[in-house]
């Protein structure tokens, strides 16, 4: 009783778990890629992340501090039971998977083989290759937090560790890979001393704060480390993050609700500081991306302040615009795109000009990544719109051939 | 109007699944509160392999009569399969998203015929 057309086949995989390589998971996405001919295209991802506290043997051996970093591998070697030394990771990382709903990212046990490559640089390949993505730039994750770490010294300790072994390991075995390097940022001498060391190190196409800390971006010990950028040509992206035991997050009690705000709240602050202390004006040649917090705050954002700086311009003397024409000009990563309303998708677009200045981003393996066909998609984009934000909006602000 | 062979009716326990492709299509057949559905392996939200999930009863949350929150717990009832990309759930009986009754899968007959199980495409 059989069509006759094409044999039946049973799927091998019946059902998705934390062992299941990235090409079975990404499977549709694959052929969401081919249907659209997405190899013919140049894609850029722009925000992918590897778990680092996997390798954190490798890293720590990195530390350039002999004691912090004798401890850190006897800590490695006789102790179980906590998170890897250094790491201060927010207690909502134990909810990404929503129960064990989602697993890709819980645990990766697949299998990597790898042929001398490191395993991160064998899942990335599996990933990218999926999604047909010819670029992508990889961030960590459970470091995501250090700027809420209690010893001052440890962020660019660890930051530094991680971008050299960055630097020697993934960057140096796939060229596809590219890293925005860890910038200390609660240290501004050393955080200019990270663009210092970082700065033409093969691969490292710019330079990300994670935006989960309580520091004033405006303050005037920065203007040397935006400087630095600004002189090297090398954009600056805040890599937002959720940071429960924020008080005001505190008093929500579950993750849906604390990402959906927390992970927006951070870059609001910056932004709102960025935009109203003139830096646009005082670096106009520094291209800032906003990383992580979907698209739809910026226009809540462009409102608010637009209304606000109106009334109260002399409190922002060094604006010459409306705090929204500077947003406009500034960068976004995509993800996770808010595409429940169309058309407040549609304005959201007009009003950040997301044909020059959104960038595609997956945020592979996180539970809320997007394929690229999200992009392609969607429904009021005409093409150059759809390659421009896939691809050649980063390459046009990237030195991704580095 | 073609069918395909999934199976024997027996070797279908409560929540078991089986996922069946001809081509590009792929369809999940799960077996819930004594009978047969079919949907086809493809995510509403973003097109993942939503057939390839966890099955799990909806979360409920209980009340009591002055309307406090008396806690969660799993209905026994409402069955749902989750998509594994991104978590979006649906009903097993109706293929319908419990937030969004728009949001639903494309669903297939099943047939069971002499003790085995066909769905028509
Ligand atoms: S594709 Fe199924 S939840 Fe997103």
């Amino acid at each position: 009783m059989d069509s006759g057309l094409e044999p039946r086949r049973e799927n091998p995989v019946r059902q998705i778990d934390v062992s299941t390589d990235t090409r079975e998971i990404l499977a549709r996405a694959r052929r969401q890629a081919d249907e659209r001919k997405f190899d013919d295209l140049f894609i850029v991802d722009m925000d992918s992340h590897h778990t680092e506290s996997e390798s954190w043997a490798d890293i720590i051996a990195y530390l350039d501090d002999e004691v912090i970093r004798a401890q850190a591998l006897d800590y490695l070697k006789n102790r179980t039971g906590t998170p890897p030394y250094g790491l201060n990771g927010d207690l909502a990382l134990r909810y990404q998977d929503c129960g064990g709903r989602i697993p890709h990212q819980a645990a990766r046990r697949e299998e990597a083989g790898g042929n001398g490559l490191h395993r991160d640089v064998v899942l990335a390949r599996r990933a990218y290759e999926s999604m047909s993505i010819d670029r992508q730039i990889v961030f960590p994750t459970p470091m995501l937090f250090l700027g809420m770490h209690p010893q001052f010294d440890m962020e660019p300790l660890l930051g530094n560790a991680y971008n050299r072994w960055t630097v020697d390991v993934l960057l140096a075995q796939d060229p596809k890979l590219k890293s925005m390097a860890f910038l200390p940022f609660n240290d501004a001498d050393e955080a200019l001393r990270t663009v210092e060391e970082f700065g033409d190190a093969p691969g490292v196409v710019g330079f990300m704060v994670t935006s989960v800390r309580n520091k004033p971006v405006h303050h005037n010990r920065y203007m040397k480390v935006y400087r630095a950028l600004e002189e090297r040509g090398l954009p600056l992206g805040f890599h937002a993050g959720y940071y429960w035991q924020d008080p005001s997050m505190m008093q929500i009690n579950r993750f849906a609700s604390m990402h959906a705000l927390s992970f927006v709240w951070c870059n609001v602050v910056h932004c709102t500081n960025w935009v109203m202390n003139g830096l646009p004006e005082r670096f106009p040649g520094l291209p800032v991306v906003w990383i992580e917090s979907g698209l739809s705050w910026v226009p809540w954002l462009m409102q608010r302040l637009d209304h606000t700086y109106m009334m109260r311009t002399s409190e922002a003397p060094l604006l010459k615009r409306k705090p929204s024409a500077y947003m406009a000009e500034m960068y976004y990563t995509s993800q996770p795109l808010e595409t429940d309303n169309l058309k407040a998708l549609e304005l959201t677009f007009e009003m950040t000009r997301a044909k020059t200045q959104l960038l595609y981003a997956s945020d592979w393996p996180h539970w809320d990544f997007d394929p690229p066909a999200v992009i392609w998609d969607i429904p009021f984009l005409d093409d150059e719109a759809r390659k421009n934000i896939l691809g050649l909006n980063a390459r046009r602000i990237f030195d991704l051939e580095k | 109007m073609a069918e395909i062979y999934v199976g024997k009716q027996e070797e279908f326990g409560e929540r078991d699944r089986k996922i069946v492709a001809q081509g590009d299509l792929e369809i999940g057949i799960f077996f819930v509160g004594g009978a047969f559905y079919a949907y086809e392996n493809n995510c509403v939200h973003q097109g993942g392999p939503v057939c390839q999930g966890k099955i799990l009863g909806k979360v409920e949350e209980v009340l009591g009569e002055d309307k406090t929150s008396k806690g969660l717990r799993f209905s026994e009832t409402d069955i749902h399969i989750v998509c594994p990309w991104h978590g979006y759930e649906y009903n097993l009986k109706t293929g319908r998203h419990p937030g969004d009754r728009n949001v639903r899968l494309r669903p297939y007959d099943v047939k069971v015929a002499d003790g085995e199980v066909y769905v028509v495409v």
